[in-house]
């Protein structure tokens, strides 16, 4: 018990330490940002995602800063993937390091974790990446906005080229958690109501990262469905398209994929990316609007790399926070929130607006038709889809919020 | 008709790839009784070394070139990790290697990490075997059918090296009995590099034939292993045979499951692990384990001197003031750190004068976790009624698994647990009308007088030193000496008559209601509930805070636990390659400390006299 007693006693005294040099904060004192996110557990998406909003801060601080000079500065935090750690790590960063406000997360789970910890702290979250409609609606609360357009909006994206299909029958594969289930509900609610003649006739639920891709792919062919909508990402993905192809199931298919357009996916699928899939996804070599070349230039220069969809959302979510202290005029929580209302920023997409009614942007995604060009996988035929076009009425959708 | 039969083919693939993987992981532990927890991180070393020589070398040399030498990469490192690290612990505790592969589980995560990157690589698929034929009229992968060859032809291979070379038969001496081969002179030493170079390079195999089946990524090893232990538990352990058929068995249960019930996947291979234990404790070809001569019984354990525990009450005390200095996140991280003490020390109780290896602890704690938190959502009820549910229902839980682990023992026992574990894992994450499933239950905070910071800290203070108090008690009272003389010796506590496995249910039930108190307590502390709290990760982190402690002393699992917590805290905040610094500091620990921490300690200062 005594070295029990002594390296507790040890640690919590250097933390309190701490806590105290940085408690008085001057004038001139830059202003803290709490940035979490799973870097140890999917590097692949929130390096890019890191490198993004990196970007975001270096050109708010060249430009002057905020509030009359003072300086951005962002404390990042790894959440190891796991919930629990980020609830401590949110912790910290608001008791120790004095952060104005938190960001970041990219699991769905980890995200409401942390958006709970906000509430009970009341400091405002502006959940970056997570895709669970959750956080916005069943389980909003008044601190927590969210960036990023959610699975039902995706799926509602797709719905309108699904139903253009003469495809009446429909088989469906997801990763068997929350988002899956989510995604494959909202798309057949949507399509059913576009489309009230068809019907699904499988439906598979590998486990996250665990396929059996040649027996979910023989089993969905067995159903003989006319088309599919396919959930699976990351590795599962790569699996289920190369058996997929292997045993011919995409022949004569038409599939409808949700997020395999994104770069983090199709890249890694190179010249075996699927051709000829109705996706949702980020075409970043043609996109030549003057903001999104504005942005993909800096991107280039700074990093020598091409940016992923996770670059775009970490770069808009830094310039959000920027654009929300600026409008509050202070770093303080309930002017902050005052000021996420209705918040319009620029996005490398365009405008984006963050509804008062349900705290969530209207950030957009690009839905297209997915080739290969010169041994790499791309977007075709694509068009940029506004979110607000795919959003419930903000009346309606503040229904979906518990009272505040 | 003809679909079920592509489906079987398909389900002949899948187990030809499971078999190779598993084969390794049976041979070592056959042999060395070595629990090699880095036998996934060999597998996804064999993948990416393959993956980069067919990508560097774009040809069908290239390819089949590279999975020779992910095969070979991964075998070299294997007798690598035995000459340099596991070589110094087999004087050690049972089980204190698997904390060091543990260490190297981690090194090698952030050294993949750092050599080829975070994005995922797709390698080439098989020359010459990318197209497919039909069968029955049935697509079926020309590669598929080379799998369902080689897994086969490797089972034959391996036959014949055992039953045809004098090495093979040292082999299959050394598993039947260890130490009568050592006493007929055969040098271990050689025996055990060379199988571990063995299996771990059809572990590397076993990755590197994935190439063509689909992309190589950070993930692969802990999606592996875990399953590469249920084959080899549910043949039975060290039988190559019984690997071979447990893998066919899963393979085609897995192919077939998704038919009926698509959702199964999650949680199939654990529930035919569990069945299969009940039925039969060794697996389906296995034997009972040649006991240990010599009788080689556990150090007695007794009480520490009074001064300590004037300290170890100095030390509370001391706590207790800690809100006085303390800021709102140090004293989380404590309260935190508490609650993994009680962790630690429930598991101890298990693993240390119970005899019973448990790899799936984290059942209790999140069942506890689990029973605060639907008592607070669904009944409305707060702190005073989710706590105090929190040890009765794990305890609940415990009494019925115990019935049935407690009929095991030694790694058998330690899988079912996480058997259980998993199978609750799967309830809380599919349910998600009352859990709430992968997204968990939030919002669980403590109303009332407990609703500050510090006073929660308090409470689990009391809680978590009235848990180790009695703990303590359960120890040194006459069940806990009828416990470990169960251990030591169970025929001669049998033939007093003692009933061994009585005490051994009793003291899995008294450590899942402990277990299920720290769970409890968590809940309340971070305001939510996850399925993580059920997850293998966290049985590993108990795991690891009771070894790296000491097993064989009551202070150990305390150390443990705020040696570790500490450690995982401090990288995750500052370290960006933690995983391998933590893992790295294990492995220093290991070999520094082959006793454990406290171990080491009390047995450098003093406590000569029970020696």
């Amino acid at each position: 018990m005594s070295i029990l007693s002594r390296l507790s006693l040890h640690g919590f005294l250097a933390l309190a330490v701490t806590a105290g040099a940085c408690g008085a904060a001057l004038a001139a004192d830059p202003i803290r940002i709490g940035e979490i996110n799973s870097y140890t557990g999917l590097p692949a998406f929130t390096i890019p995602y890191r490198q993004g909003w990196e970007l975001a801060v270096a050109e708010i601080n060249a430009a002057g800063g905020l509030l009359g000079g003072r300086m951005l500065e962002v404390v990042s935090r790894d959440d190891g993937g796991k919930p629990e750690d980020a609830v401590r790590t949110a912790n910290e960063l608001i008791a120790n390091e004095k952060v104005a406000l938190l960001t970041g997360t990219y699991f769905s789970h980890i995200g409401l974790a942390v958006a709970d910890v906000a509430a009970r702290n009341k400091v405002l979250f502006l959940a970056a990446e997570p895709l669970t409609d959750a956080i916005i609606w069943s389980k909003g609360n008044p601190y927590t906005f969210r960036l990023r357009p959610g699975t039902a909006m995706q799926a509602g994206m797709l719905v309108d080229d699904a139903a253009k299909l003469s495809a009446r029958r429909w088989a469906t594969v997801a990763p068997n958690y929350e988002y899956g289930q989510a995604a494959v509900a909202a798309f057949k609610e949507k399509l059913k109501a576009k489309r009230p003649d068809v019907e699904f006739v499988a439906e598979q639920w590998p486990a996250q990262g665990k396929i059996d891709a040649g027996a979910t792919v023989q089993a969905l062919a067995a159903a003989k469905p006319e088309a599919i909508f396919n959930v699976t990402f990351g590795p599962d993905l790569a699996k289920f398209v190369r058996e997929g192809t292997t045993r011919g199931l995409f022949d004569g298919r038409a599939v409808v994929s949700l997020l395999t357009g994104e770069p983090e996916y199709l890249v890694p699928l190179k010249d075996e990316a699927p051709e000829g899939w109705i996706v949702t996804g980020y075409p970043w070599d043609q996109v030549k609007t003057p903001e999104h070349v504005g942005f993909l230039t800096a991107y280039r220069n700074a990093y020598n790399d091409f940016p992923r969809l996770g670059s775009v959302v970490g770069y808009t979510a830094m310039k959000t926070i920027a654009a929300a202290i600026a409008k509050a005029g202070s770093t303080d929580t309930p002017a902050l929130v005052e000021a996420m209302k209705g918040l319009s920023v620029e996005s490398p997409f365009g405008i984006i607006t963050f509804r008062a009614g349900d705290h969530q942007s209207t950030m957009g995604a690009f839905v297209g038709t997915t080739a290969v060009k010169n041994g790499q996988g791309t977007m075709i035929d694509w068009r940029y889809a506004d979110g607000a076009a795919f959003l419930p009425p903000e009346d309606e959708a503040a229904k979906l919020r518990p009272a505040e | 008709m003809s679909f079920l039969l592509a489906q079987f083919l398909s389900g002949l693939a899948q187990a030809s790839s499971l078999f190779l993987v598993a084969s390794g992981l049976s041979i070592i532990f056959g042999v060395t009784r070595i629990v090699n927890f880095a036998h996934g991180s060999f597998y996804m070393i064999g993948a990416y070394a393959a993956c980069w020589v067919a990508l560097t070398v774009d040809s069908a040399a290239g390819f089949w070139g590279g999975i020779a030498a992910g095969a070979l990469a991964a075998g070299i490192l294997g007798a690598v990790m035995e000459r340099g690290l596991l070589r110094r612990l087999y004087r050690s505790p049972e089980l204190f290697q698997l904390l060091a592969t543990f260490g190297v589980v981690l090194v090698v995560q952030d050294a993949v990490l750092a050599l080829w990157g975070p994005e995922d690589l797709l390698g080439p698929r098989a020359p010459g075997l990318t197209g497919r034929v039909r069968l029955w009229g049935q697509p079926v992968p020309l590669y598929d059918l080379f799998l369902m060859v080689l897994g086969p032809v490797v089972f034959a291979g391996l036959w014949l090296l055992f039953h045809k070379t004098r090495w093979g038969v040292l082999v299959r001496a050394a598993t039947e009995d260890r130490e009568m081969t050592a006493a007929l002179g055969v040098n271990q030493s050689h025996l055990f590099t060379a199988v571990l170079f063995l299996g771990c390079l059809l572990a590397g195999l076993g990755g590197a034939l994935q190439i063509p089946r689909g992309s190589v990524n950070l993930h692969m090893d802990m999606a592996m292993v875990v399953e590469a232990f249920v084959v080899v538990v549910v043949g039975g352990l060290g039988s190559v045979g019984g690997a071979f058929l447990a893998a066919l068995l899963i393979g085609q249960l897995q192919a077939f499951g998704i038919l009926i019930f698509p959702e199964i996947t999650l949680v199939l291979v654990f529930l035919v692990m569990a069945v299969v234990l009940v039925l039969r404790p060794y697996g389906l070809l296995g034997r009972p384990p040649v006991e240990a001569r010599g009788g080689e019984a556990g150090p007695v354990l007794r009480p520490a001197p009074p001064w300590a525990g004037w300290m170890a009450a100095g030390g509370v005390a001391a706590l207790a003031c800690a809100p006085l200095v303390a800021g709102d996140y140090a004293l989380l991280v404590l309260t935190e750190t508490l609650i993994l003490v009680l962790f630690a020390a429930s598991l101890h109780l298990l693993m240390g004068p119970g005899g019973m290896v448990s790899f799936g602890h984290a059942a209790w704690f999140g069942l506890g976790a689990y029973a605060a938190a639907l008592v607070f959502r669904h009944l409305g009820l707060g702190l005073a009624v989710g706590l105090p549910a929190a040890p009765l229902l794990a305890a609940a839980g415990a009494l019925v698994a115990g019935w049935f682990c407690v009929r095991l023992s030694g790694v058998y026992l330690a899988m079912l647990t996480l058997a259980f574990a998993q199978i609750l894992w799967s309830v809380a994450f599919q349910w998600t009308a009352v859990t709430g499933g992968d997204n968990g239950i939030l919002g669980v905070w403590p109303g009332g007088p407990f609703a500050a910071r510090w006073a929660y800290y308090e409470l689990t203070l009391a809680l978590v030193v009235a848990g180790v108090v009695a703990l303590r008690r359960v120890v040194f009272a006459p069940f806990g000496w009828t416990l470990r003389a169960g251990r030591d010796s169970p025929l001669r506590a049998e033939a007093l008559g003692i009933d061994v496995r009585r005490h051994q249910w009793m003291a899995f039930t008294a450590a899942g209601a402990f277990a299920g108190l720290a769970g409890g307590l968590d809940a309340f502390a971070k305001g939510s509930v996850f399925p993580t709290h059920l997850d293998i990760s966290t049985s590993v982190d108990g795991l690891v805070m009771v070894l790296l402690g000491g097993v064989q002393t009551l202070a150990g699992p305390l150390v443990g636990a705020v040696v570790f917590h500490g450690l995982e805290t401090e990288m995750l905040r500052h370290v960006p390659y933690w995983r391998a610094v933590l893992g790295g500091i294990i492995i220093v620990l290991v070999l520094a400390f082959p006793q454990g921490i406290v171990g080491a300690l009390s047995h450098r200062f003093g406590r000569s006299r029970d020696s």
